[in-house]
């Protein structure tokens, strides 16, 4: 067994040469391990073993235990029951292929956590079990207190090696929760975790919106007895007014340079789209009816709003030039359609449809016209694409109260969101940042 | 042979912990204000009393709609008119119409579809000689609706417009 891994070393020294080449090249292409798992879902099984470390306070994840929840909750991967092995490797020397195989693990990740001085520093590998070969080895360090934002990269390096498809475990979420009367606009991890209050208040919040940077989200709040709409710095927690004309101002959509928004005003009469500088001067109405229009959102080119209107009778999905112009409808199935968003790369939408008194989440592709209902109701809301573009984090309402899922873009994968919480509700998925 | 990351500088932008914005409600003004001349000026000028009187139509605050309606039902013609006429013959006065609907559809949606209302009820109410200067149209959308509504008849009471007047 021994002389076995001894030989393994010297392929993989030679391996490792090679890979500094693969990881000079910005996007390495992804290996191709995929297995149709029973549910019809092509998943990675993957063995992520525990990385060798001081053991941490009671309670807190460990870094393996970290990076398998963010595999698994991806849906691209199975982590497997990695405890009752009898070697666990933290160096590529002591991997027991054999064994590996015999839990069917295709790749495996191993590592090593040093915390030293408040540094915390990770030497990690990523090994193909069949072709005993790494795909990849890096250290990772920052400040102890980044200790899950470090296991987090890793899983997004992971996932973007194994799927060619960036991660998203780095990214923040917001929503709204609702907790005895009183409503808080709050961030956290895109695993639940690290929850922090962005604004709270005893008036509704709703319609938080992430700015492109990611350093500031837009909402309304109903503290003044009215919507209006306020933008919060996510660095420094100072807000500024965007709008606060006479009537109802809602609905905050950023223009992807973060230099304009779509918002809704009303004055004394109906829902009206209109475009403001994000320092709220230049205002001017987009489009112009006597119905309603809103829910505004831009297309990722800022070419294009895509809204919701009642002008057809019921409401519905509609697009218009970011110019203005003559709005042209896009959804005609369903008794109505609702709270439009667009995919990161432009090419679909997810919005909200009803029929037999069902509000379910739907995908439509906007060059096909091919709808897909991807989830089942009956009162689910407010999709959102993740920054990569796999998965819809959505509300739905459970015996009255809100909760947060997701769903992966083929309506296969659904996880509820882990976030403990009275009622929550509105949620949004900030970007990627760099 | 390795490839190292830095990650504290990009990993740190995000905090947010102390920038929390707690908002509370301003107190309300319990029964009269401060100044006693003020006072006097507001109940002469503004006929509080009437606005109060349970005996008055004007004590009605509530107009209900059918479900995706605006349309203001006969039933609520004497209360509207009743509130536009106080409104023409005061002009000091300000009133407020809140448009509400029911929980089901999107909330931005249901802000609009209240605010239908509202301007529906001002319409009503500009017939009748009330002017726009002295009326705002808003919506609380489905924000404060019922959420464990299980038939029509609870869903019917989230679906109104409510009438309030600045200083009463």
């Amino acid at each position: 067994m021994k002389k076995y891994n001894l030989s393994m070393l010297k392929i993989f020294k030679a391996f490792i040469s090679l890979l500094l080449f693969s990881l000079i090249a910005k996007h390495a292409v992804a290996i191709e391990i995929i297995e149709i798992s029973g549910g019809g879902t092509k998943q990675i099984n993957i063995a992520v073993i525990p990385y060798k470390e001081a053991a941490t306070d009671k309670g807190n994840n460990l870094m393996h235990q970290i990076i398998a929840a963010d595999l698994y909750r991806s849906g691209f991967f199975r982590p497997l029951e990695v405890n009752g092995l009898i070697n666990k490797p933290s160096v590529l020397s002591e991997i027991n292929y054999p064994e590996m195989t015999a839990i069917e693990a295709q790749v495996m990740t191993l590592g090593q956590v040093v915390i030293n001085n408040n540094r915390l520093k990770v030497n990690w590998f990523l090994v193909d079990v069949s072709k005993k070969t790494i795909l990849t080895t890096m250290e990772f360090s920052g400040p102890a207190a980044q200790y899950r934002a470090i296991a987090h990269k890793i899983s997004d390096t992971i996932y973007e090696k194994l799927t060619g498809i960036p991660g998203v475990f780095s990214t923040k979420i917001s929503y709204i929760s609702k907790n005895k009367g009183r409503y808080s606009l709050n961030v956290a991890d895109v695993d639940g975790f690290n929850i922090q209050s962005v604004v709270s208040s005893p008036q509704p919040i709703i319609s938080a919106r992430w700015s492109p940077d990611a350093t500031k989200i837009a909402y309304v709040s109903f503290e003044k007895k009215k919507p209006i709409i306020y933008i919060q710095s996510l660095v420094t927690g100072q807000r500024t007014v965007l709008a606060n004309f006479k009537g109802n101002n809602s609905s905050p959509a950023w223009s992807p340079d973060g230099r304009r928004f779509a918002i809704v005003l009303t004055y004394n009469a109906n829902s009206q789209i209109y475009l403001i500088d994000a320092d709220g001067s230049n205002l001017k109405p987009l489009i112009q009816s006597t119905h309603i229009d809103t829910e505004p959102v831009w297309s990722p080119d800022g070419k294009s709003i895509y809204f919701t209107s009642d002008r057809g009778g019921r409401p519905q999905i509609y697009r218009v030039s970011s110019n203005g112009g003559e709005p042209q409808r896009l959804s005609f199935e369903g008794n109505q359609n609702l709270s439009p968003t667009v995919s990161p790369d432009g090419k679909m939408l997810s919005y909200v449809t009803q029929d037999e008194g069902r509000f379910r989440v739907a995908l439509h592709d906007i060059q096909t016209g091919q709808i897909m209902k991807i989830t089942d109701g009956p009162f689910d809301e407010a999709p959102k694409f993740s920054p990569n573009g796999r998965m819809i984090l959505y509300a739905h309402k459970v015996k009255g109260s809100g909760e947060l899922s997701t769903v992966s873009i083929d309506g296969v994968v659904h996880q509820s969101f882990n976030i403990q919480a009275e009622d929550i509700r509105e949620p949004a998925w900030g970007p990627f940042t760099k | 042979m390795k490839k190292s990351l830095v990650l504290a500088t990009s990993l740190s932008l995000f905090l947010v912990g102390c920038s929390s914005t707690p908002i509370n409600d301003s107190p309300k003004p319990s029964g009269p204000s401060a100044s006693a001349s003020e006072v006097s000026d507001d109940e002469k000028d503004l006929d509080l009393a009437s606005l109060r009187d349970p005996d008055n139509i004007l004590s009605k605050r509530s107009i209900y709609f059918d479900y995706d309606k605006d349309v203001v039902k006969a039933e609520y013609k004497d209360l509207v008119a009743a509130h536009a006429k106080y409104v023409a013959s005061h002009p000091k006065a300000k009133m407020t119409l809140t448009g509400n609907t029911d929980d089901r559809g999107s909330r931005e949606y249901n802000l609009s579809l209240g605010q239908k209302r509202s301007v529906s009820v001002k319409k009503s109410m500009n017939v009748s000689g009330a002017q726009d200067t002295q009326i705002e149209t808003v919506s609380f959308g489905e924000e404060r609706a019922d959420t464990n509504c299980k038939d029509d008849a609870c869903y019917a009471k989230d679906r109104r417009v409510d009438i309030s007047y600045e200083k009463e």
